[in-house]
């Protein structure tokens, strides 16, 4: 059995083997805004100015997946180039992205779990739902699910842990939330999110031109609409669900 | 186009599959593709394909179906009963098939994932770089009686008919795993545990194999994991501990990124032999250096390089062959390797 390097502690990320054919630069075990933006600014800077044999980019929440073809690089060789890259200053600068709108119902029906978080927030439902459609989130990640974004970050008091018991089964446009962070559903799912809200918009659109609208680092507000307004959106197909978007100033 | 193959009737699980849609995670899309590429790979051999192109994935359940013209078709994968118009048809062989041709695949009597290849590839319009079905990320489905696929042109009409001796991957085993990012989050003991431990398959699909501990054992911890661990990159082959401490083998279809840890990674060569484990079916671990792993899985290029070495004249007794398995595959690829390196 091979010996295994001993827990990294120190802020520097660290380059890891994955697999035969893939690397994972780790900025931190735990989610942080900034390890997330160095992941961002490091999957930009790989996409933009790509290393020999490098085949593939994913920016995670605080980690960057790098794949690499066998014949045309090591994970050794390509190891050492990304610790080269990672010693100087990134190239590519920040996009601003975009900043979309998105129309959501916080309707009993439509936000099942919206007391409960309340409850934990030690807020009331209606404070709850102005305070998550004032807060600009940005996506921190598209993962789990094809286009689905992880959204981030709310307030402090939004810190609550997963739910012991999961939600069997949560529908597509489902907004979910657990510490500090926001799921959309790109697809039906169970989860241990807690179900706070719901959109028409749908992250995945494999029949449209851009199959996946959102991108990491773009910008999102929710507005919040009447469960009426939320079921004709639906009702209409269209995967926008209502969603708009403009240039971030 | 080049005519089409109909569904006349079929169990559920049925898909087209092809490699997958590489280069997608970084929106949220796993590769997906065959559960067994390896049988993507056979088929190729078998039929001289440049590679693998598009074909039919039956899960578990037989199938009846029918060539509207000509055309060379491979079956690969998990053994099973074929016919076609009164015909037995040799598994893991190429076949000849004249038009209106009838095509009937038993129900799996050991692995899971049987193939069936046409030489011109199934040549449905492709969705995102792919035509298979990725049924977790909601792209395709399974299908129907009714359905018929479009075929392309055989790229090599006339090739005669190989053959490949039966590999040994449909009935669980040991299966060579090699540490990953997050290993170091279980305690040695707990890693030498997990490769002491006897498992089964509890249940599986397309996304992953749950295992259960045979006889029933503690639960894998992941002892030095941090509070609060961030969801990190999620890689087919990974093997999940969830919180009870039940080990899950992610397979083609598995999420790009989770948050339970992962204790290692099954080696590219051997996870065929976790898909093709259905329930019930035993598998062991046994860990191996990443410089081995290496050696013992080789690149794409270089299996289907020995597979088509290993191909024979379907006509030859199958005896005369059947002491080529699936070891000596392997050292074929590493000869070539060594060839390549020199």
């Amino acid at each position: 059995m091979t010996e295994l390097p001993p827990p990294d502690t120190a802020a520097r990320p660290e380059i890891v083997a994955m697999g035969l054919d893939a690397l994972v630069v780790r900025f931190a075990e735990r989610f942080t805004p900034e390890a997330n933006a160095a992941a961002r600014a490091l999957a930009r800077d790989l996409m933009a100015a790509p290393l020999p044999g490098q085949t593939e980019i994913a920016p995670m929440l605080a980690s960057v997946l790098i794949r690499f073809a066998r014949g045309q690089t090591t994970a050794a060789a390509l190891g050492a180039a990304l610790g080269a890259r990672l010693a100087a200053p990134l190239q590519a600068t920040a996009t601003a992205g975009r900043i979309w709108h998105l129309p959501a119902a916080f309707d009993p029906a439509n936000a099942p779990q919206l007391a409960e978080v309340a409850t934990l927030a030690g807020r009331s439902p209606g404070q709850i739902v102005e305070e998550f459609c004032a807060t600009e989130l940005t996506v921190l990640a598209l993962g789990f699910a094809p286009g689905q974004p992880y959204l981030g970050l709310l307030p402090e008091h939004w810190q609550m842990p997963r739910m012991e018991a999961l939600n069997q089964r949560v529908p597509p446009g489902a907004i979910a939330t657990a510490i500090r962070q926001v799921v959309l559903f790109a697809n039906a799912s169970p989860t241990g999110w807690r179900m706070i809200g719901r959109t028409a918009f749908r992250p995945f659109q494999p029949a449209s031109a851009h199959p996946f609208p959102l991108a990491s680092g773009d910008r999102l507000r929710f507005h919040a609409i009447a469960p009426a307004e939320l079921a004709a959106l639906i009702g209409a197909g269209d995967p926008m669900g209502g969603a708009r978007h403009e240039a971030a100033p | 186009m080049s005519g089409a193959i109909t569904l006349l009737s079929c169990g559920p699980g049925l898909t087209v599959q092809d490699l997958g849609r590489p280069g997608l995670a970084s929106v949220g899309l796993s590769q997906g593709g065959a559960a067994d590429p390896l049988a993507l790979f056979e088929a190729a051999a078998l039929l001289g394909l440049p590679a693998p192109a598009a074909c039919l994935e039956l899960a578990g359940s037989g199938a009846r179906l029918r060539l509207s013209q000509d055309h060379r078709i491979a079956l690969t994968g998990a053994p099973r009963e074929a016919r076609s118009d009164g015909r037995a048809l040799r598994w893991n062989a190429a076949h000849e098939l004249p038009a209106g041709a009838v095509i009937e695949i038993g129900a799996a009597v050991a692995g899971v994932y049987a193939y069936l290849s046409v030489a011109g590839g199934i040549a449905t319009e492709p969705e995102l770089g792919g035509r298979g079905a990725h049924l977790a990320g909601g792209i395709g489905g399974m299908l129907g009686p009714g359905t018929a696929l479009p075929l392309g042109p055989d790229p090599a009409p006339g090739t005669a008919a190989l053959a490949l001796p039966l590999p040994d991957r449909f009935a669980g085993g040991t299966v060579r795993l090699i540490p990953g990012p997050q290993s170091r989050y279980f305690d040695a003991e707990t890693r030498a545990r997990f490769a002491a431990t006897p498992f089964v398959i509890a249940r599986a699909n397309r996304q992953g194999a749950t295992l259960d501990q045979d006889p029933p054992g503690a639960p894998f911890e992941a002892a030095l994991a941090p509070a609060g661990l961030v969801s990190e990159p999620i890689l087919p082959g990974d093997i999940q501990i969830t919180g009870g401490g039940q080990a899950m083998v992610l397979l083609a279809e598995c999420q790009t990124t989770g948050g339970y840890p992962r204790i290692g990674s099954v080696i590219p060569a051997d996870l065929p032999r976790v898909a093709q484990a259905g329930p019930g079916t035993a598998l062991q671990f046994r860990w191996i250096t990443a410089d081995e792993a290496d050696l013992a899985s080789p690149p794409e290029a270089q299996i289907l390089r020995a597979l088509r070495t290993a191909a024979r004249p379907a006509i030859r007794d199958p005896h005369d062959i059947a002491d080529l398995l699936g070891y000596q595959l392997i050292s074929g690829m590493v000869r070539g390797d060594e060839q390549e390196d020199a």
